[in-house]
């Protein structure tokens, strides 16, 4: 019953949801994600209304694909982790989906007395959660290892340009060598 | 549970607040978050290129030990620029707000901060400008949009104008032609009077000043490195190629990013210079004193492009060229097209470049005498003058980024995706406001392609990014192919984090890999020395 509620809910949900996520971003830039559809000059919105219409999807279904919710968590996350965030606001927009379905079923709920399936809905929720603190690390964990990766290949580099210089001179050694040998 | 309990909103449980300050654009404070600034240029460096104030000091620091008069300093400065550049004038006088500029700053698209929007950013100095240099703001003050400037102010200063890498799209859509860019160079000028500036910038140009060149690398280096690169091609090709260094009387004089002899994959696409050249007979030169065609001096002051930058004419002078080439590098032609002709021109003791293959004219390089390797290259191919076999290169899957000044600075947009067409079969492009002279930065120019600005580059790098990502899953693309030395070490990272699974890669790299050169061995390897055949095979997995 709450799942067909859902459903029939989807679009307000996917809408009301990515509002509240718009609002934790200056006003301005809110307006800007906002307004711009294109999904090259407006990547932001593009990425995370895919992440929030895959995360509906996948909170619909009777068993959930932890790969596609792990994508989909990316989407969003993998931005997020970029962007001048702490990392519970990073990840807040989560919690919000319980905010979103109390406001937009909630009436609904009271009267089918759905507060049953609406306890498991936002224990699925909290897992989601969780994984959702995994992939906000992974995209941390993947910034560091970026930035020593470019320390490694500058200093690797630098490594390869000594080889070529102790090459060069010790080939000009055995020119020198060959040379003053001839000569006696 | 009774509907009452329902009605509790969980984000009330949660001790914190997910919503960010709503600030006021006039609040100068910023928070200096690592992963998102760089670190300030080592005393060293100011001091070998006497500059003021060198002392330890970082971003995060609370005393920035600005000098006692710092602030008349940066006035001064502002009054002595405003006077002397035109354009700085109109750019602080003209701009309407229409916002045309708003939405277009990669920084802006990938952080969401307001302040890296193009017109709010110029707006940081703008209030100052108008407090201190107009009669409105003189006498308003906050009002008429003036600001006075602080510590706070010179902090907020240090941080936007350093997060800005002066690749000017946001220029592309002005409807008045205000070069924000232009802007940020002033920013920056100021700042360097008063030693706020960021290491990775300025040690470049101290390198430079010292031994030629970024890195530091001596003639003997270079040389050494050279050579090196010969007998790679020489175990690729079975050729063993000229190499022609500090030849007097030589046609051409070559000048390269110093990172195309330093790191992978730049070190790819050198080797493809030098195959070309030697195939076709080319009578010129490389010098171990104009070995950097990078100029750092563009990202502090127009002072320091100048010194730098005069090194080329000076050796092609020396060495008695007839005209300059230049290699696959990004703001070398910001600086060659716009500025070098009336900093160290005029070039009277150099010829019109005319290709000695096939007698083309380049008119558009009448004045700088500097050409381009990608006109040069597709000149050749326009002429039938090489033989290629793209073929070579049909592992690859390739985009074309246009890196940022080529294409703004200078209008390359065609020569390299003519060349890319005749050196490989599978050729996408990336959708259309994400390239050519709508390009998307790679984040990391400017002197801002630092480690310690990774998050920050991230940020600015999404736009590009997700174009990447685009074509990677829309038509398998394997391959980031662009033609500056900045972006092939800084969309590396860009495309780990953003489109995992795509290489960098330069245009000559390309057609090192698909030149068929007169007698030649069988080809077996790619210039990363990879079997030809078992790229093939990658294909298939």
């Amino acid at each position: 019953m709450l799942r067909d509620l859902l459903s029939r809910k989807r679009s307000s949900i996917v809408e009301k949801w990515f509002d509240l996520l718009l609002e934790t971003y200056p006003e301005d830039t809110s307006k800007f994600l906002r307004r711009e559809k294109d999904p090259f000059a407006n990547p932001v919105r593009n990425t995370i209304l895919q992440g929030i219409e895959g995360l509906c999807d996948e909170i619909l279904k009777e068993d959930e694909s932890p790969e596609a919710l792990n994508a989909f968590l990316d989407k969003i996350i993998r931005i997020r982790a970029v962007q001048d965030f702490s990392p519970s606001q990073a990840l807040a927009f989560v919690f919000f989906l319980k905010t979103v379905i109390r406001d937009v079923l909630g009436k609904e709920i009271r009267e089918n007395h759905l507060h049953e399936p609406l306890l498991l809905l936002e224990s699925r929720i909290d897992e989601m959660a969780l994984r959702a603190f995994d992939v906000y690390m992974g995209c941390r964990e993947e910034i560091y290892e970026l930035r020593v990766g470019e320390v490694k290949r500058q200093r690797e580099a630098a490594f390869r340009m000594l080889e070529r210089s102790e090459r060069a001179a010790k080939k000009r050694l055995e020119k020198q060598e060959t040379s003053s040998r001839d000569a006696d | 549970m009774s509907s009452e309990e329902l009605d509790i909103k969980p984000e009330e449980l949660l001790d914190f607040d997910y919503d960010p300050p709503q600030k006021d654009w006039m609040d100068p404070s910023v928070a200096f978050r690592k992963g998102t600034y760089c670190y300030s240029a080592a005393p060293k460096n100011l001091e070998y290129l006497g500059l003021p104030n060198p002392r330890d000091w970082q971003p995060h620091d609370k005393d920035w030990k600005l000098p006692p008069d710092w602030k008349e300093t940066i006035l001064d400065g502002m009054k002595d620029r405003l006077s002397k550049f035109r354009s700085f004038q109109l750019f602080m006088d003209i701009c309407v707000r229409c916002g045309a500029c708003a939405d277009k700053c990669h920084f802006f698209i990938g952080s969401g901060d307001p302040k890296n929007m193009p017109v709010l950013r110029a707006e940081l100095m703008r209030s100052v400008y108008r407090n201190d240099f107009t009669a409105a703001g003189k006498i308003l003050g906050k009002l008429a949009g003036g600001r006075e400037l602080t510590e706070e102010v010179l902090k907020e200063w240090f941080y936007y104008f350093y997060q800005c890498t002066e690749c000017r799209r946001c220029s592309v859509f002005c409807p008045y032609g205000i070069d924000t860019a232009e802007i940020t160079m002033m920013a920056r000028e100021l700042l360097n009077l008063v030693g706020c500036n960021i290491n990775w910038a300025l040690e470049p140009v101290a390198n430079c000043q010292r031994t030629g060149n970024h890195l530091g690398i001596q003639p003997h280096t270079f040389k050494d490195s050279l050579e090196f690169f010969q007998d790679e091609i020489e175990d690729i090709t079975g050729i063993k190629v000229n190499l022609p260094i500090n030849k007097k009387g030589a046609d051409v004089l070559f000048v390269v990013p110093s990172g195309d002899y330093f790191a992978d994959p730049g070190t790819f696409t050198l080797m493809g210079y030098l195959m070309l050249f030697h195939e076709i007979g080319l009578d010129y030169t490389w010098s171990t004193y104009a070995s950097e065609g990078g100029n750092f001096g563009l990202f502090n002051s127009h002072e320091l492009i100048k010194r730098l930058n005069a090194k080329i004419y000076l050796e092609a002078k020396r060495l008695g060229v007839k005209w300059i080439l230049g290699g696959e590098c990004g703001h070398m032609w910001r600086v060659v097209n716009q500025y070098m002709d009336t900093m160290n021109g005029p070039a009277d003791f150099l010829e019109e470049p005319v290709s000695p293959i096939t007698g083309t004219k380049f008119e558009n390089a009448k004045s700088t005498k500097m050409v381009h390797i990608c006109e040069f290259t597709a000149d050749l191919m326009q002429h039938n003058k090489l033989k290629l076999d793209p073929s070579r290169n049909d592992s690859l899957r390739v985009t074309f980024h246009d890196s940022c000044n080529p294409s703004r600075a200078m209008g390359i947009l065609e020569e390299p995706r003519y060349v890319l067409r005749n050196v490989c079969k599978h050729f996408y492009e990336m959708p259309e406001n994400t390239i050519r002279e709508q390009t998307y930065c790679c984040a990391g120019g400017a002197g801002l392609g630092t480690d310690e600005n990774m998050e920050m580059r991230m940020r600015g790098g999404l736009p590009r990014g997700n174009a990447v990502r685009h074509v990677q899953m829309k038509h398998d693309v394997n391959r980031l192919a662009c033609i500056c030395a900045i972006d092939r070490a800084t969309l590396i990272p860009l495309v780990d984090y953003w489109a995992p699974g795509v290489e960098v890669t330069g245009v000559h790299e390309l057609v090192g890999n698909a030149l068929v050169m007169k007698g030649e061995k069988e080809r077996e390897l790619s210039m990363r020395g990879d079997p030809l055949n078992e790229m093939e095979d990658d294909e298939d997995v």
